[in-house]
């Protein structure tokens, strides 16, 4: 085990604490650099949906892991970059111009949702992001100039600097792992300031917070315009990924989806959006197995142990209307959330983290190192 | 002109006076004790001065300024802190940056800054932990750094939101029962600091308390209250023996 013996305030401030972190994120970034030469198309595609996932996980976690404000409405934020993008491009306006406008946009319209959620906690915010949601679904759907309505709009290809960036190729994978880089980058070095203190602080105790000179409606407005710019960064890229988008992709479903990100992920670290949305992505390729291969792999487990060839098409037929039944994704949503919440409500990477604990105290860990305990000193609370 | 000064301060919910017509100064330098059985408006008058709630009338002042109207967060900027009764931490950061949270309203970077994490930002954060460190040496804890408040005991705690308080550099500092909860040694403590912030900090201290032994150990002056109401105001010993308080503890 590593122990780190700090001699200097630089220490608890730089990125990477000690030099195996600069080994490992040095070897990741390498194995991602040259993933393209060697992953195939498909496994690339879903890498890149994987930065997309991870870019949107960030700015949620800075709302809801960092200042504790939930959102069900990012697929609206998602929305209104995306639209952005395909709106100006129309008018050959070039990537790197609408990109911050899609951004910017997306950032003023986070801090106009903020101020009505100035007043509203827990339950009650999710449900004003919800309606948000639901307005912007709607306004996409009927400001048909604009957005062409349920039609959609065809995102054209990405020209950058005179190159025309193809959605499938290695340079679009390239600009979506710069830009999750850079944000994830950037959150780091707010969280390690004021501002992500303050943030941090907001969640924990709003009356602690306000005693302490923090003006927690301007932080949390603040907090909403940063989460929903860093959506609609990556709802520019999402549109050029799809090279085709309408209302009907920007669903509450869609934002579930991004709660799972981080719900799964863990809400405590930069790290679980990166984990939460490779898991995500890969349970798109598990549910096309569950289609396409089990019911011949459960029938032929069926023949073998007996059933007549008869009875074995009926198993056949019966996962197979199981597995293509509708709504399933979202009963498989519904059980992973549960299960996670009950369990693990650290996510994957407080697993991890447990995990590589185990390890470096191989002979020693104690099984109660991570016991949940119930805490008592809170009677009375200030709102 | 008294240093801080409260007047005529009343909050009423509905027909229930928890503060009424309340009036009392502080002057700078001082450490003045509020005492009184439960439910006297003790804590109440901390939470007016400070801004959670709205008085229902009367005016305070700091430093000849009006600042019954001024915004909660603008209080701190002011230069008075304050701790809670019931611990009002930040449970899932460390002890560190709960700390730093203290130093809040001296942080001067914007937004942008920050993103960058620009040399400016570096200097900030150097010098938020330079003072930070100040504290923790004054209040012995330098074992708890990077611990998670989560897992801390009560005591140390109760410290930490001490800690905290003092890191925003206050003028004025509230303590809200800062002994509760503490045993003997740490109350023992709890006086040695108090009375090391008056002469060595050079802060006002107006405190809610308890336990009469911290109280005439470390206070100038002492107030009692009963039902809202000021029953005596003077030196400990003036206070204590005072028939009006004697029959608020005791029953007439």
């Amino acid at each position: 085990m590593r122990f780190l013996f700090k001699t200097d305030y630089e220490d608890d401030i730089r990125l990477f604490p000690h030099s195996g972190y600069v080994y490992s994120y040095g070897l990741l970034l390498a194995v991602l650099l040259i993933a393209p030469y060697v992953l195939s198309s498909y496994l690339m595609s879903q890498l890149v949906f994987v930065c997309i996932y991870a870019t949107v996980g960030v700015g949620l976690l800075i709302l809801t892991g960092f200042t504790g404000q939930a959102s069900l409405g990012h697929a609206a934020f998602l929305a209104i970059g995306a639209y952005t993008a395909a709106y100006l491009q129309q008018f050959n306006v070039p990537f790197p111009v609408y990109f911050l406008a899609a951004g910017l946009l997306t950032g003023v319209v986070g801090a106009l949702v903020g101020f009505p959620a100035l007043r509203l906690q827990g339950i009650y915010l999710v449900i004003a992001t919800i309606s948000f949601a639901f307005i912007v679904e709607e306004i996409m759907a009927r400001w048909e100039s604009v957005t062409n309505g349920n039609e959609g709009m065809r995102v054209k290809t990405m020209q950058l600097f005179g190159i025309t960036v193809s959605r499938d190729g290695p340079t679009f994978y390239y600009l979506c792992l710069a830009v999750l880089v850079l944000t994830i980058v950037g959150t780091l070095n707010l969280l390690r300031s004021p501002t992500g203190r303050a943030f941090v602080a907001i969640r924990d105790s709003e009356t602690a917070a306000r005693s302490m000179g923090i003006n927690v409606a301007l932080y949390k407005v603040k907090s909403f315009a940063i989460s929903a710019a860093i959506t609609g960064f990556a709802g520019v890229l999402f549109a050029h990924k799809l090279s085709f988008i309408s209302p009907e992709m920007f669903t509450l479903q869609l934002s579930i989806e991004f709660i799972i990100v981080i719900l799964i992920g863990g809400t405590f670290s930069l790290h679980g959006a990166v984990l939460g949305a490779i898991f995500l992505v890969m349970i798109d390729p598990f549910l096309t197995y569950l289609k396409d291969d089990m019911p011949g792999v459960i029938a032929g487990a069926a023949a073998t142990l007996g059933a007549g060839a008869e009875r074995a098409g009926h198993i056949q037929d019966a996962v197979a209307a199981f597995a293509s039944a509708n709504g399933l994704k979202g009963a498989i949503y519904g059980i992973i959330i549960v299960v996670f919440v009950l369990f693990e409500p650290l996510g994957l990477y407080g697993r991890w983290l447990k995990i590589k604990l185990f390890f470096q105290l191989f002979p020693l860990y104690k099984r109660a190192t991570f016991k949940r305990q119930k805490i008592y000193v809170k009677s009375e609370r200030n709102r | 002109m008294s240093y801080f000064r409260a007047e005529n301060l009343s909050l009423h919910f509905g027909g229930l006076k928890a503060v009424d017509a309340v009036s009392f100064a502080v002057e700078k330098g001082e450490i003045l004790s509020i005492i009184g059985p439960n439910g006297a408006g003790k804590s109440s008058i901390f939470n007016l001065i400070s801004r959670i709630y709205p008085p229902t009338s009367g005016k305070i002042f700091f430093e000849d300024q009006d600042i019954t109207q001024q915004p909660a967060y603008d209080i701190a900027k002011l230069g008075i802190a304050r701790t809670f009764q019931n611990i009002e931490l930040f449970e899932n950061a460390t002890v560190l940056s709960n700390l730093l949270v203290g130093r809040h309203r001296h942080s001067t970077t914007q937004l942008w800054q920050e993103l960058l994490f620009l040399p400016s930002v570096r200097a900030g954060e150097k010098a938020h932990r330079r003072r930070v460190e100040q504290v923790i040496e004054f209040l012995d804890l330098e074992p708890y750094r990077d611990k998670l408040i989560s897992g801390l005991p009560y005591g140390v705690r109760k410290v930490i939101e001490l800690a905290r308080a003092l890191c925003s550099e206050p003028k004025l500092i509230l303590l809200d029962e800062p002994s509760s909860g503490l045993n003997v040694e740490e109350t023992d403590d709890m006086s040695f600091w108090i009375r090391d912030m008056k002469s060595e900090l050079g802060i006002t201290v107006l405190m809610v308390e308890h336990d009469m032994t911290l109280v005439n150990r470390v206070s100038d002056r002492v107030i009692a209250l009963n039902y809202g109401r000021v029953l005596a105001m003077g030196s400990p010993s003036e206070v204590q023996h005072h028939p009006d308080v004697v029959a608020a503890y005791l029953g007439a």
